[in-house]
Formats: C-alpha cells, structure tokens, sequence
C-alpha cells in the first residue's frame, strides 16, 4: 500500500481526486464508526466502491483483565472475566469457574449445573437478539434496533431479578452460583418464553423474505468450510458453512448431554446463512431452558465444602445485594470462628492444586476456551482467553476483499464481533 | 488416555525422536515438542492426524521457578474435526533467546495468536508474515505479560494515609514449583 495522505478540507470531491494522481483511497473505517460494534478500526484501501484490502486494527478495548487476573485471588478472577466479551457475561464466567473447578477436582451441585445451563441460554437469546438489533439497524432495517433491544431487555430484567445486576454478574462461582434463584424466577422466564416465540416468528416475517435484506445478505462475506477451519472459525459462522461443530454437543459440559436440541447448520457460508443459522439457534436455546426449568429440582447451588463455597450469604435489600442480616449476626455477634472463617476466605481466597488446563464452552460467537495455570496459589498464575470474537475477526479480509465497500458493513454484522472481548 | 491419541502421540514419536512421551494431566494430554522441529510436527499433526484446527495459542511465563529450566512455555491446544479429540503441544522458548518457529503456514489462524503472545511475551515468531504489537500501541515499550514486567501505578494519599501503588500492594505470588515441565 503505497499511500499518500489527503486532507478534504471542505472541498469537492471532484478537486480532491482531481488533485491526486493515485486510483486507489485509503479509508479508516472506526474505531469511531457505528456499524462497528465500538471500537474496531478496519483500514480499507478501496479502488471505487471495490474493497482492495481490509486490515482490523484491534486493542482500543484492552483492558489487561489477563494480567489482573494474576495478582487477585480465583474467585475475583470471576468479575474481572464476566466484563470481556460483555453481550455473553454467563459464558465467561461458566468458560473461567469450569476450569478452575477442573483444577480443584470438583463439580457443582446439580441444580447449579441447571441453573448454569439455564442462564447461559438465555444469555445466548439475548446476545444473538443484539446481533439481530444492530445487524439489522445496520443494513436498514430499522424497526429491528427497536424490536431486537425490546426483547433483549426482558431478558435483562430476569437476570436483575436473578443476579441483581443487568450484565457483569459474577453469579457463577467456582464450585457453583453464588445465590439461589429467587422464587418468581421459573414464572417469570415461562411468561418471557411464552411471549418470546411469537416475537421470532414476527422478526422471520419481516426480515427473511424482505428483498432488501435478502440482497444485502445473500452471496456476501461468503466463508467456506475449509477457510473457516484453518482461520479457527467457530460457532455461528462455522456452522453456517456446513459444519455441524457445537461444544454443547461434541464435548459436553453442565449435563448437555441430557437436553434435546438441534445443532442448525446452513452450507451457504454468507452473511443470510449466518442469520438463519442464529434465528435457529435462538429457537433451540429457548427449547433447552424450557427443559431447564423442568429439570430444576430442589438443592443445594453451592458444594459442600467450606474451603472452597464463599461463606457470605447474600440477600436483596432495600439499598441493594449486600451479606444478609442473619449472617452478618452470626458472624460478628455470635461465632468468633465463622468471622475468623469468612475473613481467610474472603480477603486471601483458597488454594488451587497446580496443574493446567484448557476449557472450552460453546458462547453464542464460538469455542470460547480458558487456559488456566495454577502453581498452588490463592492466584493464578496464568489465565489466557481464547476468544471466539479475537479469532473470528481474523477471518474479516478473507470475507470482504474484492467486494464492496457496503457489504463489508453486512459482513461484519454477521460476524458478531465484541470488542470487549476481542481486545480483553 | 485415548487410543487414537495413544496412536497418534505414538506415530509422532516415531517419527521425530525429539517429541516427548504424552503426558494426561486433568484428563488432557500434552506433548513436548523441541522448538527446531514444532514447525513439522504441527504439519504432521495437522494432515496425518488428523488436527485440523489451531483451537488457541497460549504462553505461560515461568519466572522464578527452579523447577523450570526454560523460562517461556508456549501452548498450542490443537482440535481434531475427525475424531473429537484435544492435544496440547508444548514448546519451551529459553529466556535470552526468546524465538520460536511460527506455524502460521501450517494454521493460519495462529497469525494474530502469534501476535497477542510477541506483544505480551516478546516471543519471536520466526517466519511470521507480519509480525507487529496486536493489542497494545505499537510504540508500548516492554511485554506486560511477563512476570518481572511492573504493575504500576501511583502511591495514594489521603488525610495523611498512604496507599502503596498496585506494584508493592499486588506482588504476585511467587512460584515454588510450576507443574508444567515435562522433561
């Protein structure tokens, strides 16, 4: 790229190029740019409207949350990884609590692995409902921003009933939740499923027969099977180009096993088929927490073993959550133990055999995986995140080059990316 | 330990001398590849095993530790399509002579892979296309990642009370012994 700069400086178009002897412009798409989900920089050289070449410029986001991890205890590590990839909170913290739970040779109870499994599907509606909001607002469909946030912020609100926060939830804990759901919790995601499948059904309609959409989505950002393999490619994008690989299916975590759901797969590999492929999955996720609802048998949500549990109990108060009042009695009027009990673990933590391990979940964008290294301490030692957003925007020039410059706009809304998470 | 990955561990063993026997930790097994023939290996993995995706690339620093002999363990956890299988190779990168072959024409996916770890760990990846700092500035002096990199920040003051920066209050925990090593 042999690039000369050029300041418009409120010209004419027709003097600027006029004035420029080259046949190509170099743009700076972002990290400014709406349609690129925050702060993505993609520097395109264009000859006309034609995509010469396409380079992401990525870490506006980078936040260091690896290296924070390493100086504070495991159970801190959970808030830190719920705010990277930050449409999918409950999957960075199920990715990051499943491998420390690995290292401490535990497994959570039950009813926590349901309650899990439960609010990672959610999660999934929810993240793909964004996609579908901003994916749509992007190539002019307006009515999808309103409809797509509609939705998406009911399910919000279960998770603030739930986890008394609307993202970030740090809920899942190694070796379990950190509370339980509160009981109007089943009611209230039954009566948000019941209405839910009618809303799709209403988004199918507008979306997958409007000639609008399906010009600006057929036939762009096409990513072959064999492209998407050696780019790492996963999830959505993956499946769309014909290969039925989900984590929830091929390696099970959390009782996957045990659920009946579909893997929806499309063999176009372009943007339309990514969008089949996650209005599909958004069916088959709220099939699965139906089934969650119906598995959820009383129980403990934490294990039983008071090295590891957290010892607070917390309670939704009027200022907010916060250690409830009986607890809070025990521990600094009747029990000196307990006290003694909850200030080890709380402010040092407990100690996580050494070893490593790779963990990865299916999150709504791909294998999400944590390399987790322990050296005996209360800290890690090393937490790597493979991202599924980092490695899918790879494939982004592969998908755009020699194509428009408009269709890079609908190639990179179905690639889904977060930035949080790309950057971390 | 699986049979297929017992049989592939094996062949790669056979064919080049250098590979370690595999190791199940955790229920994942891991290898020990020497840097001069990773770029090999990962090709023979890649089409005999068959592994066809670079799943992550990882590094770990072992400063500090005397069990470690070489300071840098770069990890590549491979995926098989064919058979649902995992393998992590590990290659260890010497402090002093921070290299190691790339494998980006074997994946190419450990493009960017490569970069995250050369602007964290200062590792070199020879061969690599373009190897550049990927999520901090490319001006940024120093790779954060490492262990003796300093955390920062400023000594707080208020009403007469002092609080330390972030790199005395937060030392990280010294090793005594990272599990990691093979050999």
């Amino acid at each position: 790229m042999n690039a000369q700069e050029i300041f418009v400086g409120g010209r004419d178009w027709d003097q600027v190029v006029g004035g420029s002897r080259q046949d190509t412009i170099v743009v700076n798409m972002g990290p400014q740019h709406p349609s690129t989900h925050g702060v993505l920089r993609l520097v395109l050289e264009l000859d006309g409207e034609t995509v010469l070449s396409c380079r992401p410029v990525i870490g506006y986001l980078h936040t260091g949350i690896e290296k924070n991890i390493e100086v504070r205890n495991w159970t801190q590590g959970v808030t830190f990884v719920t705010r990277m990839d930050y449409l999918s909170p409950f999957f960075n913290e199920l990715g990051y609590c499943l491998a420390v739970e690995k290292l401490l040779g535990i497994e959570a109870p039950p009813r926590a692995q349901t309650v899990r499994v439960l609010l990672c599907e959610l999660n999934r509606i929810s993240s793909h409902l964004v996609w579908l909001a901003t994916g749509g607002m992007e190539l002019g469909a307006l009515s999808m921003m309103l409809y797509g946030f509609r939705e998406r912020e009911s399910i919000l609100d279960l998770f603030e009933l739930i986890t008394g926060q609307r993202m970030n939830h740090a809920y899942i804990r190694p070796g379990g939740l950190i509370q339980d759901l509160p009981a109007e919790a089943p009611e209230r995601i039954k009566a948000f499923l019941d209405d839910f499948g009618g809303k799709l059904d209403e988004y199918e309609a507008l979306l997958s027969e409007n000639p609008i959409w399906l010009q600006r989505n057929k036939g762009i950002g096409v990513l072959r099977a064999r492209d998407a393999v050696a780019l790492g490619v996963t999830g959505p994008l993956l499946r769309a180009a014909g290969i039925a690989h989900d984590l929830r299916k091929r390696q099970p975590y959390c009782g996957y096993e045990a659920y009946d759901f579909e893997v929806p797969t499309m063999t176009t590999g372009d943007s339309f088929g990514r969008y089949v492929v996650r209005l599909r999955e958004m069916r088959e996720s709220a099939k699965i927490v139906r089934q969650a609802l119906d598995r959820l048998s009383p129980g403990p949500v934490m294990i039983d073993d008071p090295k590891i549990a957290w010892p607070a109990q917390l309670k939704l108060g009027p200022d907010g959550m916060g250690n409830a009042p009986e607890y809070v009695r025990k521990i600094m009027g009747e029990s000196m133990e307990a006290l003694i009990h909850h200030f080890k673990l709380v402010t040092d933590g407990f100690k996580v055999p050494a070893g490593e391990v790779y963990v990865p979940v299916e999150s709504p964008r791909g294998e999400l995986g944590y390399h987790v290294v322990s050296a005996g301490h209360t800290k890690p030692w090393r937490v790597h995140v493979r991202d599924p957003s980092f490695v899918n925007l790879q494939a982004l020039p592969h998908m755009v080059e020699g194509g428009l410059v408009a269709d890079v706009i609908s190639a990179l809304a179905s690639l889904d990316p977060v930035l949080g998470g790309v950057d971390r | 330990m699986n049979d297929v990955l017992a049989n592939i561990c094996a062949a790669a063993r056979e064919r080049f001398h250098d590979v370690s026997e595999p190791v199940e930790l955790f229920g994942e097994v891991s290898i020990d590849v020497p840097r001069r023939v990773l770029p090999l290996v990962a090709k023979f993995l890649r089409d005999e095993a068959p592994f066809e995706l670079l799943a992550d690339l990882s590094c770990v620093d072992g400063l500090g530790d005397p069990a470690v002999r070489d300071r840098f363990l770069v990890a590549l956890h491979l995926y098989s399509f064919t058979h649902n299988l995992r393998l992590r190779l590990r290659v260890a990168v010497p402090e002093g002579d921070e290299t190691c072959p790339s494998v980006t024409s074997v994946w190419p996916t450990a493009n960017w892979h490569e970069r995250e770890i050369f602007d964290f760990f200062g590792i070199v990846f020879e061969g690599h296309p373009d190897l550049r700092r990927i999520l901090m500035p490319d001006e940024w002096v120093g790779h954060p990642q490492r262990k003796d990199y300093p955390l920062g920040g400023t000594n707080v003051e208020y009403k007469g009370a002092h609080i330390p920066p972030p790199d005395i209050r937060r030392q990280p925990t010294t090793t005594t012994g990272y599990p990691g090593r093979i050999s």
